[in-house]
């Protein structure tokens, strides 16, 4: 579109226009300026206001942050303890937390949300695909303190009775991956916590992958079915191929939701400072001891390593739903060229 | 043909696709699985608490019996009300900035990445900020700290649709404006603006849908008030907050009202969700 309205178009050469009417056709068009330049102008500092929080939100987490790198320096990150009493603080066991619990969930919701994009896209049949499609982005609907609840009042005490067991009398029997699933099983801990945030970001996952499978031209779907291929040959060789990209973008989108998740995690991940090798262990995230202890936090070392530990967290997010919207740009100028 | 079938290559082939295709329904089967679960807990364990008494009287004491959550429903309509008509326009606004400007340009490219940035990014650290920014300066927790939080949360959301509804306006109605001698801003207010009245509405209700359910950056900015209050510049009751605290609590009543007020608010939230599709499908033939 053109930068300017052809405005000064209309100012055409008539010889029955008397000066008056040329007068008041300048007024109004210098007027109509004005106007444009005033609209550019506010609806421009309404979009800037988005960066400006985003630099109000670094800069106010570094200067939070500040007294904690300057004190504990940069072992703040690989240090274990977390001592309010001693007043020494260390991100090593919040960091751990926070990307072992968004693995887990990506582990598991990955192939769901591949399982689930494949359903509507190839095998539903077209009616019920709207109806399909809009459950499943009901559950990204559902509020996570919804999923807190659910996950320590409902799934972990089954998890604890009939899952975890199995688990530790099978998997844990095995070399190495063993140690993974020992231990005491309470429910909560970090795998509870993984799975839960696994149901979260499924439905974010999935309907990337649903975006970008529509995308792949039904021409290269349709020659390889002319040479034969079943269902699930054309989704594996042409589909998923050609939307590598997309699907990946997708996928640190929903690790991208996984690492900030609160509420759900704060519920099920038991809020304890150790690190443990196993997955039925108890743990901490870096936004679950955010929400259990800013409130209360008092000596200033505390409340800046929580802004450190923010901060930390703050740029892992930035970093990871950076790459997904890179990649997730490279998908659709794919879809340009269809 | 019976030939083919009995080819073990072919035979294979077929297992796999069975399988793949397996698979996939039973990954959409854990989806809606695991949904109807949540709602009918939900149903289950929150329907007992909904009476009138849930919408008359105000969070219980420690120890005191029955209650309700009068004064975290008010709490929450005040702050949800009042951050959606601050995120409205100013994310409508924005929007139009990308959709009318953003072709090529530098700047409203950089807005358009760092809004889908923060759709995504930790509500728990806008609660941070916002705790560093205006509670820790006034020394006191309030609902318009409450408010500036779930307002940075909205207006993401409300830029992101508004951006994407406008552009698929097409140029030949903006054209036909220009050529009447419209100024742009009248083109984009008055032409551009409303032919997607619907799908801007939409963003305003997924919008409200999302912070309706926020707890985290409640949780240091609004607090929490056991007693009735419409006092914006103070500590304001919320529904999410109660509800975590209630859920963590050992008093059975507590609990509850933490079931009720989850009924509630999820109910609110999937309806506002449905509710955001059918304006949408209704008014965009498409």
């Amino acid at each position: 579109m053109s930068a300017h309205p052809p405005v000064a178009m209309t100012h055409m050469p008539d010889s029955t226009a008397t000066d008056a009417s040329h007068a008041a056709m300048h007024t109004t068009m210098r007027a109509q300026r004005i106007q444009d330049f005033f609209f550019h102008k506010i609806t421009m500092l309404f979009a800037a206001s988005v960066l400006l929080v985003l630099v109000g939100i670094i800069v106010s987490l570094v200067v939070g942050a500040a007294p904690a790198f300057r004190a504990f320096g940069p072992g703040f990150i690989t240090s274990i303890e977390w001592d309010p009493v001693g007043n020494k603080y260390g991100a090593l066991i919040a960091i751990v937390g926070t990307l072992s619990t968004s693995f887990i969930a990506l582990l598991i919701a990955f192939p769901v949300s591949f399982g689930i994009a494949l359903f509507l896209t190839e095998i539903c049949p077209v009616w019920l695909r709207r109806p399909m499609g809009t459950a499943i982005e009901l559950l990204a609907g559902v509020p996570s303190i919804i999923y807190g609840m659910w996950g320590l009042f409902v799934f972990a005490p089954l998890f604890a009775d009939h899952v975890q067991p199995l688990l530790k009398h099978t998997l844990g029997q095995l070399p190495f991956i063993g140690p993974l699933f020992s231990g005491p099983t309470f429910g909560i801990g970090i795998l509870t916590a993984g799975l839960i945030l696994a149901v979260m970001i499924i439905p974010f996952i999935s309907s990337v992958m649903r975006d970008v499978f529509e995308i792949v031209p039904t021409v290269l779907k349709e020659s390889a079915y002319g040479l034969g291929c079943t269902k699930w040959e054309v989704v594996r060789k042409i589909v998923l191929p050609y939307t590598k990209t997309g699907v990946v973008g997708g996928v640190m989108l929903g690790l991208g939701r996984a690492l900030g998740e609160t509420m759900a995690v704060t519920f099920v991940i038991g809020n304890s400072n150790t690190l443990s090798w196993s997955l039925f262990a108890a743990g901490n995230s870096i936004s679950s001891t955010l929400a259990n202890e800013f409130g209360e936090a008092e000596k200033v070392l505390h409340v800046s390593s929580l802004y450190a530990l923010a901060l930390i967290l703050f740029a892992i997010t930035f970093i990871v739903l950076s790459a997904a919207k890179l990649m997730l740009a490279g998908m659709s100028r794919k879809e340009g060229v269809k | 043909m019976s030939q083919t079938i009995r080819n073990p290559v072919y035979r294979k082939r077929l297992l796999a696709h069975r399988i793949g295709i397996a698979l996939s329904v039973l990954a959409m089967s854990i989806g809606l699985i695991v949904l109807a679960w949540i709602l009918s807990t939900l149903l289950i364990k929150g329907f007992g608490a909904l009476s009138g008494q849930l919408f008359m009287a105000d969070t219980p004491a420690p120890g005191s019996d029955g209650g309700g959550l009068r004064n975290a429903i008010v709490g929450s309509l005040l702050m949800v009300g009042l951050s959606t008509a601050i995120s409205t326009p100013v994310g409508i606004l924005a929007g139009i900035y990308l959709a009318e400007y953003g072709a090529d340009n530098k700047f409203a490219q950089v807005t358009r990445f760092v809004t889908d940035i923060m759709l995504s990014a930790p509500s728990i650290v806008i609660g941070l900020f916002v705790y560093a920014l205006y509670v820790a300066k006034v020394n006191h927790y309030s609902g318009y700290a409450g408010t500036i939080a779930l307002s940075l949360i909205a207006v993401p959301v409300v830029v992101r649709t508004t951006d994407n509804m406008l552009r698929l306006v097409p140029n030949s109605l903006l054209e036909a404006a220009f050529a009447l001698g419209a100024p742009r801003w009248k083109v984009a207010m008055l032409v551009r603006l409303r032919a997607v009245k619907a799908g801007v509405v939409t963003g305003v209700l997924l919008a409200l849908a999302r912070i309706s359910g926020e707890t985290a950056p409640l949780l240091f900015t609004a607090l929490n008030n056991q007693f009735y209050s419409h006092d914006m510049n103070a500590p304001l009751s919320n529904l999410p907050t109660v509800i975590y605290q209630f859920a963590m609590s050992p008093y059975d009543n507590w609990r509850e009202l933490a079931w009720g007020g989850a009924l509630l608010v999820t109910f609110s939230v999937l309806l506002l969700n449905i509710l955001s599709r059918t304006v949408f499908s209704q008014k965009t033939p498409n």
